[in-house]
């Protein structure tokens, strides 16, 4: 009988985490990087309900809960911004008249 | 089909952490936002069935609403709203995209480096801690809206003010100048 081990769902969260990280630092979309933050966000909830249910502890779920939360408020403001980038550029491209060069 | 029966929950995880895992490379790597978002929303939905695994119940349908329905109706709404088909084909990837991908790989091949090396004890299936208020067992929602409402009151409190603060804060930034 195969078993789902807390290591199964801690591998899972890192390859999404992973995978969010590299959305966030390398696509020029905004609304691609807004979105792969809500996935580094998942993640670290799946990890949460992962060792919620290994300890046997509800903290865990209500944490979840608080992140969820913080994840709406972020994606609000997040795109809140995105329409004043685009009314103000007509783009939505990050690295595109950009006047902080670094 | 026993061992289908036996092994279900094991099968479940498996079939929807690799569907997760897929539609989040959909997400980094689709070229059209409007795929990008669908994708999105097919890994919060594989996601919610894994909270399910885990005795999580409430989670699972706070995901489904929150992110299933208000975040990915926000997300298509400024799709459509910025109408994205007009705008010109540009690079996909910006200059950080080499440096991004050796980050990513090193933060996996560090946390596979330490979770091969872990390994916790075998977790107590359905804990009461879940579903049980004052020893009653009542189910998830009422146990994690007992926990909500008497140890985690001021947070709870505080994170209704950071919705508002959030709300006016994406009013007024959305707004005409």
């Amino acid at each position: 009988m195969l078993a789902v081990t807390t290591n199964h769902y801690l591998v899972l969260s890192f390859l999404l985490f992973a995978i969010g990280l590299f959305g966030i630092a390398a696509r020029r979309n905004m609304i691609t990087v807004l979105m792969s933050i809500e996935l580094v966000l998942n993640s670290v909830n799946i990890n949460l309900i992962a060792f919620s249910y290994q300890l046997s502890d509800l903290t865990g779920q209500i944490f979840a809960i608080f992140t969820i939360t913080v994840a709406a408020g972020e994606a609000a403001v997040g795109l809140g911004i995105l329409i004043a980038f685009f009314r103000l550029r007509e783009t939505t491209e990050l690295d595109r008249n950009m006047e902080l060069e670094g | 089909m026993q061992a289908l029966v036996a092994n279900g929950p094991a099968l479940l995880f498996y079939v929807f952490a690799a569907l997760a895992l897929v539609s989040a490379l959909g997400v980094v790597t689709l070229r059209n936002p409007m795929y990008g978002a669908l994708c999105l929303l097919v890994t919060f939905l594989s996601v919610a069935v894994l909270f399910l695994l885990r005795d999580a119940e409430f989670v699972a349908i706070v995901q489904i609403f929150v992110y299933g329905g208000g975040i990915m109706v926000l997300f298509l709404f400024v799709i459509m709203l910025i109408n994205l088909h007009r705008l010109p084909e540009t690079r996909l990837f910006g200059r950080l995209a080499p440096i991004a991908a050796g980050v990513a790989l090193l933060l996996l091949g560090l946390y596979g480096w330490v979770f091969t090396r872990v390994h916790f004890p075998a977790a107590a299936a359905h804990p009461a801690v879940f579903t049980n208020v004052d020893g009653q067992a009542l189910g998830n929602p009422q146990a994690v809206a007992w926990s909500l409402y008497t140890q985690s009151l001021l947070p709870f409190e505080v994170a209704s003010l950071f919705l508002l603060v959030a709300m006016i804060g994406a009013v007024v930034l959305g707004r005409r100048q």
